[in-house]
This record gives structure tokens, sequence and C-alpha cells, in this order.
């Protein structure tokens, strides 16, 4: 951390300016690469001036370069805690589009991996709050449960990671039932015992308390009107859930419960996803229970490419495969905004299409992008090590945010 | 409307919201459309404060999430700067758009949520709108000191400028782009798709040439005309064969012409610098070298 005086406090007359002082770009709290120009009053922060765009990858211009298909991976890249649930708004952006009808075993297999990923999502952004705030146990027991989800994504996708799973029209590859029991016996036994082990160590806890409760108070107004979406809304009390009130896929279908705050702080804003993963996991109870047998992607064969098998045999499919992996699929002319409930929140795709193959316009409207913004409203009065509960309590990617 | 397969969000029904809105908003709204179930409401660039305050208080439009850019080069124009606004009481979203040019501003809507104020500033940077009134404009997403504002059609894809770190001056330099490859785009539009080019040797189909003119066959002399090599050859042939007449090729103006409006988008113009590629940095450990594997025995 750099540090600079404006003025020396030993100057005659003896009064004491403010200092100004950076925060990051390379700093462990700043959950990436984040520079936050601080002024501070003694310890006191009177005003941040976030810099974004360390980042900045130009993911929309290079989408508008790539077919559909192409630019699909990139959305893994975005917010890469989360992946597949970024992926999951530009699938729904095509599909809305093309109007396209997706099987009911492909919209079952979405919504269980959507929801593994917020587990995993959640478990990476609780473990570094609580570490931000000077725990260090929680963190490697929620990585435990990280890594299983992973894993899972490794059987079902082949990659960690970037998975690239969802499809337009569906998912990429049907996943094994060993995948699935597996995943059925982990929600029961193992993720309980870990997470609610991990917890019984934070959420009464007196220091994790005096560090967050009562800190970055955000009315309810004012969510509204900064634009907050997810935890950050629900822990100001407002039970809206995208889930919940614009039901895709098959979340209509599901049962679950939307978790809100009461005192609107950061600590609620942790709790409120601390309860979400239970959620989740009775969602993922529920897909599993009722998850259909068929196909897992639409059988339109001018946007879902063949089978492997179906190629060996088949002419038609083969002429498909190499269109759609060349040419790709042509997508009607219009423009739709479709978002989706990501573990952070509110995310977006508005993609405009002229009727050829590439994406003409695809804004990403990052969740980050409005909390990060009222990071300065928030943090105002607090004091510097603030600054880094109400970050970790913001649950902030710069992949995201930055694109 | 045709039936709804897709899995998309399902929000409150559009049935009768865009005729309301359209309505209460009056000779502002300059068009309006409902397409794949998006209402999109296009608005005077002047009174968009007073249209989003309205929507915001009067009809429960209470949340901003989005402004985008999108460049349309060929308008007058230029711009179009899209609002997304979402109503958490009614479950609804509308989109309203209004039309800007790269010298006309967009009053700001900084006044009614604080939150446009980067969004703002994110359509300045990467289209060169501006906003009138936002106190803040500053870029958000490109390096300090950039030029340019990279999401305009206009705009190449791999931009202007490169940094790397230079081993010798020990900081970050700045170079002009140097591409050791043109960047590939590929026109993958078929023919009966409407591409707007003339497939290779396809030209005949479109406008058959003219019959080719005979030759006056030059004197027997045995000696070769270098001057005419259309001459050389097989003797006697009275209309020799040539390559290369515009007739035949369709090459030519009406080639060229087509060539310079093709509708796909164009490679970036290859940036020839005199500057010579960077040498490899230099190996940071002392590591001796490997010995060069080889058969054990």
């Amino acid at each position: 951390m750099s540090l600079s005086l404006e003025n020396s406090p030993t100057t005659e007359g003896g009064t004491i300016s403010n200092y100004t002082i950076n925060f990051g770009p390379q700093h462990p709290a700043a959950h990436g690469v984040l520079r936050m120009v601080m002024e501070l009053d003694g310890e006191v922060i009177e005003r941040i001036d976030p810099h974004i765009g360390l980042l900045h990858r130009g993911t929309e211009k290079l989408i508008e370069y790539k077919t559909y298909l192409q630019a699909l991976p990139y959305f893994d890249r975005l917010d890469y805690c989360s992946p597949l649930c970024m992926e999951h708004s530009y699938v729904l952006a095509i599909e809305k589009l093309l109007n396209l009808e997706v099987p009911l075993r492909a919209q079952y297999l979405r919504v269980l991996f959507a929801e593994l990923t917020r587990i995993s999502n959640h478990m990476l952004n609780i473990g570094s709050h609580v570490m931000d705030v000077g725990a260090m146990t929680p963190n490697l027991w929620l990585f435990e449960i990280r890594e299983d989800t992973l894993n899972f994504f490794e059987r079902a996708s082949g990659a960690r990671m970037h998975c690239a799973w969802f499809r337009p029209g569906g998912v990429h590859e049907d996943v094994p039932l060993k995948l699935l029991t597996d995943i059925g016996d982990w929600v029961d036994t193992r993720l309980p015992r870990l997470f609610e082990d991990a917890m019984s160590l934070v959420v009464d806890n007196r220091i994790f308390k005096q560090r967050n409760v009562d800190i970055a108070k955000v009315s309810k107004e004012d969510a509204i009107a900064w634009g907050f979406s997810g935890p950050m809304i629900r822990a100001a009390g407002l039970p809206w859930d995208l889930r919940k009130s614009q039901p895709y896929d098959v979340y209509d279908r599901m049962d679950f419960e939307i978790p809100v705050g009461t005192n609107s702080d950061c600590y609620d804003r942790m709790m409120v996803r601390v309860e979400e993963v239970r959620q989740s996991a009775k969602i993922i109870k529920q897909c599993l229970a009722e998850m259909p047998e068929g196909p897992v992607a639409s059988d339109d064969r001018k946007v879902v490419p063949p089978r492997r098998a179906e190629m060996k045999q088949s002419m038609e499919a083969l002429i498909h495969h190499f269109k759609l992996y060349t040419e790709g699929f042509h997508v009607p002319a219009g423009e739709v905004y479709v978002a989706t409930e990501s573990p952070k929140g509110e995310f977006g795709v508005y993609l405009v299409s002229d009727g050829s193959n590439k994406p003409y316009r695809c804004k990403i409207r990052p969740t980050a992008f409005s909390h990060l913004q009222a990071m300065d409203f928030m943090s105002k009065g607090h004091m510097l090590p603030d600054a880094t509960a109400i970050l970790g309590a913001i649950d902030v990617v710069f992949g995201e945010c930055d694109r | 409307m045709a039936t709804v397969l897709h899995p998309a969000p399902k929000i409150s029904s559009n049935e009768g919201v865009r005729e309301t809105l359209v309505k209460a908003l009056g000779k502002r709204v300059l068009a309006s459309k409902e397409m794949h179930g998006e209402i999109v409401i296009g608005v005077e660039r002047e009174a968009i404060e007073d249209v989003l305050r309205t929507l915001r208080d009067e009809h429960g439009y209470q949340q901003l999430m989005e402004i985008a850019g999108v460049d349309y080069p060929e308008r007058e124009e230029r711009f179009e700067v899209v609002y997304m606004l979402l109503s958490l009481t009614r479950n609804h979203r509308i989109m309203v758009k209004l039309r800007a040019a790269e010298n006309t501003p967009v009053p700001t809507v900084t006044r009614l949520w604080p939150n446009a104020g980067w969004l703002e500033r994110e359509v300045f940077d990467m289209y060169g709108v501006l906003f009138d009134g936002n106190t803040d404009l500053r870029r958000i997403l490109t390096d300090y000191g950039f030029e340019g504002h990279p999401q305009r059609k206009d705009f190449p894809l791999t931009g202007f400028q490169e940094l790397r770190y230079s081993e010798e001056e020990h900081r970050v330099v700045y170079e002009p782009v140097e591409l050791p490859q043109d960047f590939r785009t590929f026109d993958f539009m078929s023919p009966w798709e409407g591409a707007d080019y003339v497939l290779p040797g396809d030209e005949k189909s479109v406008t058959p040439p003219p019959a080719p003119q005979p030759k006056p066959v030059p004197e027997p002399s045995g000696k070769v005309d270098a001057k005419a090599p259309e001459t050389r050859g097989a003797p006697g042939v009275s209309t020799p064969k040539t390559t290369g007449k515009a007739s035949e090729t369709g090459a030519g103006k009406r080639a060229d012409k087509k060539a310079a409006t093709k509708k796909s988008s164009a490679a970036p113009a290859k940036k020839v610098t005199a500057k010579k590629a960077p040498a490899a940095p230099k190996p940071t450990s002392s590591r001796p070298a490997r010995k060069p594997k080889g058969p054990k025995a």
C-alpha cells in the first residue's frame, strides 16, 4: 500500500489533513484487481473512488466477432467463481431470440448445476469474507466443499471451471447416472456436515460479529435506487429473487425459500448467503428426485449439433455438424434482455441480433458494477478495516465487473 | 405472438402495457415495439430524464438495471442508448432507448438513479456518447490515458496499442500493435442466404461475357514478339487462349466496388511499423542449461 501525504501533519498550526491512500490494485482483500483511492480522516473513510477496469479484456467486443456458439466460453471467464450461472443468461437469451424449446431433462440439469454453482460460489465468498475479517479455518473447510463441486463439474463437462456445458437448446452432454447419485449422497451427508461445522465457527463468533454487524447499513430505498440485486437487495429486507419472481427453466417447479435480512448490514448479507446454500441444497435434492429421462438438447437440428455416433451413419448429420461448427446458426433479428439470478445478483445479457450468425451486440450486465459503485456511500464514515468487510460482503469478482 | 417455447425468465404479462405507457408518455415517444416478448420504447433524446422519471414515479419501474450502447455506423445518429428498467412491484421489465450522435449529448439520469453514474461512464468510454449533466464522466474500463472508443464498430478488434514489460527499461512500455499474422475473419454466409459477393468462377452465370473477339493472327515470321505473349505457344490457333481479361473473370471496377461494400466486418488494417519485434526476455534464473536429450545408451 503506498502512502502519500498531502500535507505534513507536522506543519505549523498543527492541522492534520486527510490522507489519500491506494487500496490495491494488488491487495489480498480486494478479491482481484481493484484499485480504490481512499481519502481518510485518520482511520475514518471520507471518500472512496474505486478504479475498475484493470481486468478489462474486451469480452463484449470479442463476442461481436464470434459466432453464437464460439462466444459461449467467454461467459465462463466472466465470473470465474460461478461459470455456469454466467452461461445460463446467455443461452437463455439465445433461446429467447430463437424461441427454442428445451427438453425438460436439460432444464432440470441446468437448474441442478446452476445451484451447485451457487454453492461453489458462496463457498468461495463466505470463506474469503470470513478470512478478510480474521478467521482462517472456515475458509479451508469451505474449500473442501468447493473442491467437491468442481469435481462434479469436471465429471459432467470435462472441465473444472470453464465448463461451456450449457448450450443453446440444452446442455452439451448428458451426465452419467453415477454422478447424479454421488451428488445426491454428497448433498445428504458431506455438504451439511462440512458446511454446518464451518458455519458453527463463524455465525455466532464474537469477533466476526464485531467486524460485520451494523457495518454498511443500506436502507431499502437506497438498495433500490442503487440498482442492488441478489443477496445485497435481499439483505435489505426485500424478498426479491429472480428465480422466484421471474422463473426460468424449471425454477417454477422448485420449492424453496428466499432468505431476507432484517438489518441490512454486512452480517445480514453473509447470513443470506449462508441460508441460500441450504436452500440450494434443497433445490438440488428436488432436481434429483424429479428429473425425468429423455434428451438433453433440443431436437432442432439447425441449432443443436448432432451426436457423434449419429455422424458416423448419417450424411445429413455430418453436414449439419460441419455447418454448425463453421458457419454456426443464424438467429432472428431482434433484441432481448435476459437476466438470471446469478449467485451475486442479477446477471443480464442484452443481445442484439441482426439475423446473421454473429451477435451484433452483446452487452453484459455485471452484478458488481452497481454494487461496487455504492462502495463510496456504504463505507463513508466507517473505519479503514471495515472496507475489507464491506468489499467481502459485496461479493465482487473482477472477471465479471471488468469484462 | 407466437407460442412461447423457450425457458427464458417469465415476467408479468405484456398485455396492454405498451399501449398504456405510450399513451402516458405522449409526444415524447418516437417509436415503440413489442418483439420477442420485450417492450422497447424509443423516445426523444432531450426528454429522456423526464420519461424515465415518469416511468419510475408513476409506473413503478423503480430500478435502472443497465444502460447499454449500440453502434450503427450507417445511421446519421449512429448510437443507440438503451435503458433497462425493472419494476419490483409489477415484476416487469421494459427497455427505453434513444438515438445520439457523437456531438449530441444525452441528458444524464444520475439525478434519478445514482447508479446511472458508472453506467453512463461506461457508455461514454466504449462509444464516446456524451452525457450532459454527469459530473464525473471519466473513462471507466479502459486504461489510463486510453484514446478512442473501443466498442465502436469501426474500432479494430486488435486495437492500436499493445503493452509489454520491458526488461531493458524495467517498466511497462506501450507500442503500436504488431501482428505477426493478420486477424482472420471468415465469411460463412452462403451465397443462397444473401451473401453479397460473387463466388469465384460464378461470374459468368450472372452476366454472360461478350463473345471473344478473334484476334488477327500475326504473320508467321518465326520471330516471337515479346510484347505480345499471347501469340506464343501453339501457332495456328485462330483465337489464342488468354487469361485475365476483365470481361471473363469478372474482375474490374464492378468487383472492386462489390468487395468494398462487403457487409461482413473487415479485418483490421494491418499497421506497418518499422520497429523490430522485441527480443525474448532474458532468463530470470541462472540455471545451467540442460543436457540435450538423446538416446541413453
